[in-house]
């Protein structure tokens, strides 16, 4: 019953890296650009929902509102200021270095306005979850609501880019700027909704986390922001089905690691495993690969 | 008045020069071919008229108005399509998809279906593959989506670049007819290509661009007898 218990937490944080990487994917798909601030963002919504609601008294949906529209509004401002004036610079590390420029900028400011020490993040998940089994398996609230968000936002984001003529257009910017703007769509308004749902994502994987682990520092975001990295091009990164799965399979990996190997070598078998995905199948585990006739 | 006017273009690609104060013009209702050999200008020529290269200086006028300055994304709706070298369709779209974004400035969803039957009736072939990723079309078929595409945003003009590259003789005279078939249906052609054979046998106009300059123009017909561009166009 034991491994259940493990494995089921192992798809809670999966489902957490899966959120965190469906942004990564579609930023990199749309725009061709890996946003490694990403990570960053998720620290920044924690940060907004620790103010509002431990700092100023306020319920935790206005905290989680509050820190939904403040990560995209972040996320449409860092593609304005930071990504688009390079996106036809010509090497794609201008954009990348910025990247990680943005990224060390929006932890310095944390540290800047919120201090080094480690917050108690209080849970927004007050549900103390469920006991089966006459008491042999608990699964908390948390881990189900983890889980069951996920699924939902998979499933909204693919009948958006499937049904709606907004995500048609992302997917003729993703393949083909030039000719999606000769269908007359724009692209940098694309570029930009795609930034804003990115972010918007990172601000829910954000909040769900730090309710799951509660503790907040300027450093939060760095490392599930690699992780989630890690778990898109496992997946094949640009697709979303594919972040979900690389999400997932990271999350129970790790879990199952730490549980049965050994807790500090759990980052090191999540980082192998990609080595190997990436000898075998270099596009990941759903990485299309079509070849262009000429 | 000309349908579309071009005044002393010039573009540049960093310090080279890829055109040359060119002008011409296409009237409603004409076939006008822009023939010339590889790097003489021709896509670049395309491309500026539609917004995806800027020019340096002169001016593009269409029905009437300055477009020079337009973003790309607002061309189509103005009723010009372009159908770029290369076809370009998206690979990891269904052919129905590629349909349906060449509609993605127009909203009525009635009228859109008709226009896709209308070009599955031109096209039979794509509506065998409707469902079939366009990477996996041959390339003429993918040239015949690429032309469908196109004819979904209902153009008053349409571009057509290089229509005729890398497809297989048989091929080549099914695009071509259906180039003067989209003509006869009402719809204005500038066309870009290599093949000037071809090229002047359906157009009524002809410009001969070399280097970014337009060093000949005249009826089709009498550049086709031309001594000059037979021997430097034709091969003979």
């Amino acid at each position: 019953m034991s491994f259940l218990t493990y494995f089921i937490n192992g798809l809670s944080l999966g489902s957490i890296y899966a959120i965190i990487a469906l942004g990564y994917t579609m930023v990199y798909g749309i725009a061709k650009m890996l946003n490694f601030a990403h990570g960053d963002f998720i620290m920044v919504g924690c940060y907004v929902v620790f103010t509002v609601v431990s700092t100023m008294g306020l319920n935790p949906l206005v905290g989680i509102a509050a820190s939904i529209v403040i990560c995209t509004l972040l996320g449409i401002i860092t593609e304005k200021v930071a990504y688009k004036p390079l996106r036809n610079a010509g090497s794609p590390l201008a954009v990348l270095i910025t990247a990680i420029g943005v990224s060390y900028f929006l932890e310095n400011a944390a540290l800047l306005i919120f201090g080094a020490d480690t917050k108690a993040f209080t849970s927004v998940i007050k549900w103390e979850g469920v006991i089966l089994a006459n008491g042999a398996l608990k699964i908390q609230g948390v881990t189900i609501i983890t889980i069951a968000i996920s699924l939902v936002i998979l499933a909204v984001l693919q009948t958006f880019i499937y049904k709606t003529k907004a995500g048609q257009a992302m997917l003729a910017v993703s393949e083909d700027k030039g000719a999606a703007s000769l269908m007359g769509i724009d692209v940098n308004k694309t570029i930009s909704l795609t930034f804003a749902i990115g972010s918007s994502l990172a601000a829910i994987a954000g909040v769900l986390m730090c309710s799951a682990y509660p503790s907040l520092t300027p450093y939060t975001g760095a490392m599930p922001g690699i992780k989630a990295f890690v778990a898109a091009v496992l997946g094949g990164i640009g697709s979303i089905p594919g972040a979900m799965i690389g999400g997932l399979i990271l999350g129970i990996i790790e879990i199952l690691g730490k549980t049965y190997v050994s807790s500090q070598l759990s980052d090191a078998i999540v980082f192998g495993i990609l080595v190997i995905v990436l000898i075998v199948k270099p596009t990941g585990i759903l990485g299309k690969n079509i070849q262009e006739k000429v | 008045m000309s349908l579309l006017e071009i005044n002393n273009l010039n573009v540049y690609y960093g310090v080279i020069q890829a055109l040359h104060d060119l002008s011409f013009h296409v009237d409603k209702g004409e076939v006008v071919a822009l023939i010339g050999a590889n790097g003489a200008g021709k896509t670049t020529t395309l491309h500026t008229i539609t917004g995806l290269i800027k020019s340096e200086s002169g001016t593009i006028n269409y029905d009437g108005k300055e477009i020079t300055h337009v973003p790309g994304h607002k061309i189509v709706s103005m009723g010009m399509a372009h159908v770029p070298e290369g076809r370009h369709v998206f690979a990891n779209l269904t052919v129905y998809q590629n349909l349906k974004l060449g509609a993605y400035t127009r909203n009525d969803s009635k009228e859109i279906a008709e226009t896709i039957e209308m070009v599955y009736q031109r096209f039979p072939r794509l509506k065998e593959r409707r469902n079939q990723f366009a990477g996996t079309l041959s390339g003429g078929e993918q040239q015949m989506l690429a032309m469908g595409r196109a004819l979904m945003s209902h153009p008053e003009i349409i571009l057509m670049d290089e229509p005729s590259m890398g497809l297989s003789p048989i091929f080549v005279n099914e695009i071509f007819d259906i180039i003067k078939e989209v003509h006869k249906s009402g719809t204005t052609v500038l066309l870009v290509e290599q093949n000037a054979k071809k090229a002047l046998s359906i157009a009524d106009r002809a410009y001969v661009l070399e280097t970014g300059k337009i060093v000949k123009e005249g009826i089709a017909a009498d550049l086709l007898n031309d001594e000059d561009i037979r021997k430097a166009y034709l091969g003979e």
